[in-house]
């Protein structure tokens, strides 16, 4: 097959959406048996669907990466691709909203009221008449026992630099495939990838340090929540975004992209983009104010 | 046109068998497959809401516990609102919007695909928690917590089903808003685009920004639930408000997803019938925007007697009454289009119209629902039932009806018989009424909804209505009766199959053949 | 033209047909007037929503009816081909803006009232349990748990076999009514020690979410002595059906022997904090 301007390329027949369907279930399946404690058939079922899974990735992206190279996309399947990409992203963007939400929504709200703030003045005196609002809080009941908050200056800053270095390199890699330098392409990458990795490294350090010296876990109140839930999350997604990286990386030592066409190298860096702008509202919300 | 593709075309006709279902990336197959997805959960919604009514016949208990009706009302608000309405509008969406804007498909095939297989298990996930030891979920499909929470084995499962949903709904409203965006024939421009396209163009865009929210809600959910966080618990800190206030951050923008897709339909059978070109185009297409963009921040007219503050009450009490502003446009378009027209009464205007009548009463209850104090009165009373059927299934449901029955030619190639459909209507628009009106009267007379039983004054008006229930239940059957006698027979339909139809489904021929604008048509102005 | 006003004719009494009942039913089946100040105000508020409801529908689907008889093509075979009017549009976009903000003031007004509770003369405090009411009065130290009466309890199993419709009061009877003076000013600070609750009596004009961990409050001034019911009004679970609120308003000296006499039965003082859950 092949494609001119004029006309659209269509695929035909796919077997990767029941298989990666049936992986998500038996995902969603397992997780459920197993989280609800019954034995150890969770885990298994949950193990065959995320392998279901992840072999179904492979095999659709690798089928789209054949279909890329051999030239079947025209413009217009790169546009599709590329407003596609942009709304995931903004999808992305709403489920962190709906975290950042929650984080404003207890500091700005709900911490207040029970401190007597506005209206919420008999819920204080009645049940609250010791609390006084102050972020960070584990709330009224001191839920999870005393602990600290993670102090923005440390690893926090550190990981903030990283991440800001790797939009630098991540956008020094487009510049060097767009001018045809494919070298210094792979150096932005690996350059990428290795802040990435040290990013999480320095992520699992920190959780490890909350954990063991600050006392500062799940069970720390709405404070331990919105922390653990926003930067889980985004480690999550640094997470996907360097293995997205890798897989571009490798595509780009066996030659794959053009400088005119390399629409899922601009995806990845998008995302990592994405990734990174989400970290300072983390760091700005979740660390320092 | 370029000829390989029309090569390649012939080399890929319409699989055999069950693998050309599972394997299909053709939008029609897979608009088929939505639209009968949703008929089966529509019609295991429907059971459910008929045990219910067999139950709310008398007061007593004649059928079931009352655990059990609690589990009966949310999984018949989460089928009939996840599993019935959304799949069979983006079923639709699937069938017409390439048809009506001259693309040989949608954008992304495969991943439209996916987004289909993924509903039928995460109903799976979903109605297999009803055999769980403990049963289903049974919150109401408004997952309050913390009552949502003391679930027992259910509780996982009905958070994956969700994000199941979530993902299914994201993916497919990418797929819509890039076709509309990028696979447009030349000439069709954005204004020229028709309406059911324009509303699905919003609808999508609504479903990517709010489903995200519903899915991080539930995760939250599940952490408070298994992994010991304090989100939805004062003692640490957080609030059972904050649950409120996300889901109906998801939750109207939701509602409206259920409706702008009906809009749209209705915008295209009414001037096919009047044979008069849409009222108002352009403000149509503005109303469709506001009324998206209002859906944002009115989310609070669900919580007035949770104890917001009055400011809240006041914010969300006039944004909520300002949506009847662009709505009305819309009514008042509608019935401008009909005026001077000259108006025939085949099966879909006779739905077009019953929608236009019956949705604004549901509009006058809403804007009822919409003061804050009368709504210390309304708030979970049968009239919110009353309001809520009458939007959904007046509005939404009969718009799909009026859909299936407007381009059921399209897709068969044969017509239904005006008779037996003029029966379903008419059988379903009196019974649907003796269902729902009463309603209205029974929670202005103090009787609360999602109980199984009830004090004896309300005895007269429930009968009534368990009587229009099960006659509009009964209706259905006729309905799927008409759908499947005219897919295998019938009268063959025209290319055109309405004489006022415009459009460019209309000049493929019917039924519409697999592969349709493998080279793009040519817009007229 | 004698077939015109045939149909006009035939169009009257349909309607008349639909809303003589709908009347009958809105009379019979309606919000309480209730017996609070705030009742009152809601009441008239919703029927003059109710009545502008109405006035829109005569014109919107008069005007649809219309269309449908003379517009239909057997009257009406050449279809204009208008799709525009600026002015018409301006004036159905302006004229529902102000019926809204005509609705919106008294809604407002009331709004602001109904959640004023300063100056309130008494205080009670109201506890939702699954499945229970519990009723302090923190100024006589008394607690008042609030169950549903056997009378319902005994009929309301699946399968009990006994009619509903002999009980008086099922499903809306309890063991202990909420007692209140009549005339005065009350606030009620409601909580829940489990799930969310609703504690709904119609004829008070209250609804107001009990929701565990916070306290909201509303007021009640009760203006003529009786019996009010309601019921919870929040899923709450299995007993959400079954969690019925009875208040009893008392002239002012009445209620006060009432709670002498209470006390005198119930010794122990009770602070709310020592209260016990059931
Ligand atoms: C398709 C779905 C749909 C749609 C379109 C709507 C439309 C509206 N809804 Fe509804 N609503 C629901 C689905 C929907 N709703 C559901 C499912 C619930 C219950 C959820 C639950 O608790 O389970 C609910 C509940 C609900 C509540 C909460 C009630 C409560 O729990 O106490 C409120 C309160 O404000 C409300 C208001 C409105 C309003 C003002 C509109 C407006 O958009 C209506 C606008 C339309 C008109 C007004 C008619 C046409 C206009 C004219 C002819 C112009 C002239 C009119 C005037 C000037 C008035 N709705
Ligand atoms: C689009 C959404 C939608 C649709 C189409 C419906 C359709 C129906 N609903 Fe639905 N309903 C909701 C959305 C919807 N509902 C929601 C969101 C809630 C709130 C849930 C909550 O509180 O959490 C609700 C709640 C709700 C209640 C309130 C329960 C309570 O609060 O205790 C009731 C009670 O009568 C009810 C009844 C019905 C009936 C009779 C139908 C009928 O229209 C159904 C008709 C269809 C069929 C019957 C199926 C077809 C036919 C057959 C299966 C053949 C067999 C027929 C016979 C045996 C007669 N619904
Ligand atoms: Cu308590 Cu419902
Ligand atoms: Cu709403």
């Amino acid at each position: 097959m092949s494609a001119s301007a004029d006309s659209y390329y269509l695929p035909h027949g796919t077997p990767w959406s029941i298989l990666g369907s049936l992986g998500l279930f038996g995902f969603m399946l397992g997780a459920g048996v197993w989280i609800d404690g019954w034995n150890l058939l969770g885990p298994l079922i949950m193990g065959l669907g995320i392998l279901l899974l992840i072999l179904t990735k492979l095999g659709w992206f690798g089928a789209v990466i054949r279909e890329s190279e051999s030239g079947v996309y025209n413009q217009q399947v790169d546009r599709t691709f590329r407003w596609a990409m942009a709304f995931f992203i903004f999808s992305e963007v709403m489920f962190f909203g709906a975290f950042f939400g929650t984080l404003f929504y207890a500091r700005l709200f709900v911490v207040p009221w029970l401190g007597g703030a506005s209206y919420m003045f008999y819920t204080h005196a009645l049940l609250y008449p010791h609390y006084r609002a102050l972020w960070p809080t584990n709330g009224p009941a001191h839920v999870g026992g005393a602990f600290s908050a993670m102090p923005p200056w440390g690893i926090p800053a550190l990981n903030t630099l990283i991440l800001l270095s790797s939009a630098v390199t991540v956008t020094l890699a487009h510049w060097a495939l767009k001018a045809g330098h494919r070298r210094k392409v792979i150096a932005g990458l690996v350059a990428t990838i290795a802040l990435g990795v040290s990013f999480l490294l320095m992520q699992a350090h920190e959780y490890y340090h909350a954990y063991t010296h600050l006392n500062l876990t799940l069970h720390s109140g709405i404070y331990g929540a919105t922390f653990f839930i926003l930067t889980g999350f985004h480690g999550l997604h640094v997470t996907i975004g360097v293995i997205m990286l890798s897989v571009i990386l490798i595509r780009v030592l066996r030659g794959h992209f053009t400088p005119e066409h390399h629409f899922a190298f601009e995806a990845v860096s998008w995302y990592w983009h994405f990734v990174d702008i989400v970290w300072l509202g983390l760091f700005i919300f979740v660390y320092w104010l | 046109m370029s000829e390989s593709i029309a090569l390649s075309h012939d080399a890929h006709p319409a699989g055999r068998g069950l693998t050309r279902w599972i394997k299909t990336t053709n939008h029609k197959d897979i608009g088929t497959l939505y639209l009968l997805f949703s008929l089966i959960m529509f019609f295991i919604g429907g059971a459910m809401a008929m045990v219910i009514r067999a139950e709310l016949f008398e007061p007593g208990l004649q059928f079931v516990n009352p655990g059990f009706y609690n589990q009966l009302v949310t999984m018949h608000g989460l089928i009939m609102v996840f599993g019935a309405v959304m799949p069979a509008f983006v079923g639709l969406a699937n069938w017409m919007i390439p048809l009506m804007i001259g693309a040989p498909d949608m954008a992304l095939p495969r991943l439209n695909n996916w987004s289909f297989w993924i509903l039928p298990f995460a109903f799976t996930l979903l109605l297999l928690t009803l055999f769980l030891p403990g049963g289903g979920p049974e919150g109401g499909w408004t997952l309050y917590v913390p009552y949502s929470l003391e679930l027992g084995y259910s509780f996982p499962f009905l958070i994956f089903a969700i994000h199941l949903m979530g993902i299914s709904s994201v993916l497919g409203g990418i797929n819509i808003i890039v076709t509309i965006l990028n696979m447009r024939a030349p000439g069709m421009t954005l204004m020229k685009m028709p309406l059911f396209v324009w509303a699905w163009l919003i609808t999508a865009y609504l479903l990517v920004a709010v489903m995200p929210v519903l899915a991080g809600g539930v995760t939250m959910q599940l952490f408070d639930h298994f992994f010991g966080t304090h989100f939805f618990s004062v003692a640490g800190g957080g609030s059972p408000l904050l649950w409120e206030n996300v889901f109906w951050f998801f939750g109207h923008p939701e509602v409206y997803i259920m409706i702008l897709p009906a809009f749209g339909i209705i915008s295209e059978i009414v001037p096919t019938f009047s044979r008069k070109p849409l009222f108002g185009r352009t403000s149509m297409i503005y109303a469709l925007a506001s009324i998206a963009f209002l859906s944002f921040i009115v989310w609070g007219h669900h919580m007035f007697t949770s104890g917001m503050p009055v400011s809240a009450d006041l914010f969300f009490m006039f944004s909520t009454m300002l949506i009847a502003v662009p709505t009305g446009v819309k009514i008042f378009n509608w019935i401008a289009t009909m005026w001077k027209g000259a108006l025939t009464f085949e099966v879909p205007m006779l739905f077009a119209i019953a929608f236009i009548v019956l949705f604004t009463i549901g509009g006058f209850s809403g804007v009822m629902l919409a003061l804050a104090p009368a709504d210390f009165q309304y708030h979970n009373s049968y009239f919110v039932v009353a309001h809520l059927h009458y939007v959904l299934v007046t509005g939404a449901v009969f718009a799909i009806m009026a859909a299936v029955y407007y381009w059921l030619p399209k897709w068969t190639g044969h017509r239904y018989s005006e008779f037996w459909g003029k029966v379903h209507f008419w059988v379903s628009v009196i019974s649907v009424n003796v269902l729902y009106f009463p309603m209205h009267f029974l929670g202005l007379a103090g009787m609360p909804r999602r109980v199984p039983d009830y004090a004896v004054q309300f005895t007269d008006l429930n009968m009534i209505s368990s009587i229009g229930a099960f006659v509009f239940g009964s209706a259905q059957l006729i309905f799927v009766a008409i759908i499947f006698a005219t897919i295998y027979g019938g009268k063959k339909a025209e290319a055109r199959a309405w004489e006022g139809a415009h459009g460019l489904e209309w000049t493929v021929p019917s039924p519409a053949p697999y592969h349709t604008f493998s080279s793009p048509p040519e817009v007229m102005g | 033209m004698k077939k015109k006003w045939l149909h006009a004719a035939w169009c009257t009494s349909l309607l008349a047909a639909i809303t003589m009942p709908t009347l009958w039913a809105a009379n019979l089946y309606n919000l309480p007037h209730g017996v609070t100040p705030v009742s009152h105000a809601i009441y008239g508020l919703s029927m003059m929503a109710f009545w502008i409801m109405c006035g829109i529908a005569v014109v919107v689907f008069g005007a649809i009816t219309w269309s449908i008889i003379f517009h239909r093509r057997s009257r009406h075979p050449k279809p204009a081909d208008f799709h525009e009017n600026t002015v018409l549009e301006i004036v159905w976009t302006v004229i529902p803006f102000l019926i809204l903000i005509a609705m919106a003031i008294p809604a407002a007004r009331v709004l602001i009232r109904a959640e004023n509770v300063h100056h309130s003369e008494l205080t009670v405090e109201v506890t939702g349990y699954q499945w229970l009411w519990r009723y302090t009065y923190p100024r006589w130290k008394i607690n008042i748990y609030s169950r549903l009466a056997d009378s319902s309890l005994r009929i309301a199993p699946l399968h009990s076999g006994r009619s509903p419709y002999s009980t008086p009061h099922y499903l809306h009877a309890v063991t202990h009514p909420l007692v209140l003076p009549v005339g005065e000013k009350v606030r009620l600070l409601i909580t829940s020690k489990d799930v969310i609750h609703s504690w709904w009596v119609p004829d008070l004009g209250v609804q107001m979410d009990a929701n565990p961990g916070l306290v909201n409050s509303i007021w009640v001034k009760i203006l003529k002595p009786g019996t009010y019911r309601g019921q919870c009004n929040q899923i709450c679970g299995w007993g959400h059906a079954y969690m019925p609120i009875v208040v009893v308003a008392k002239p002012k000296a009445q209620f006060l022997s009432w709670v002498k006499h209470w006390r005198k039965r119930h010794p122990q003082a009770l602070s709310p904090a020592t209260t016990p859950d059931p």
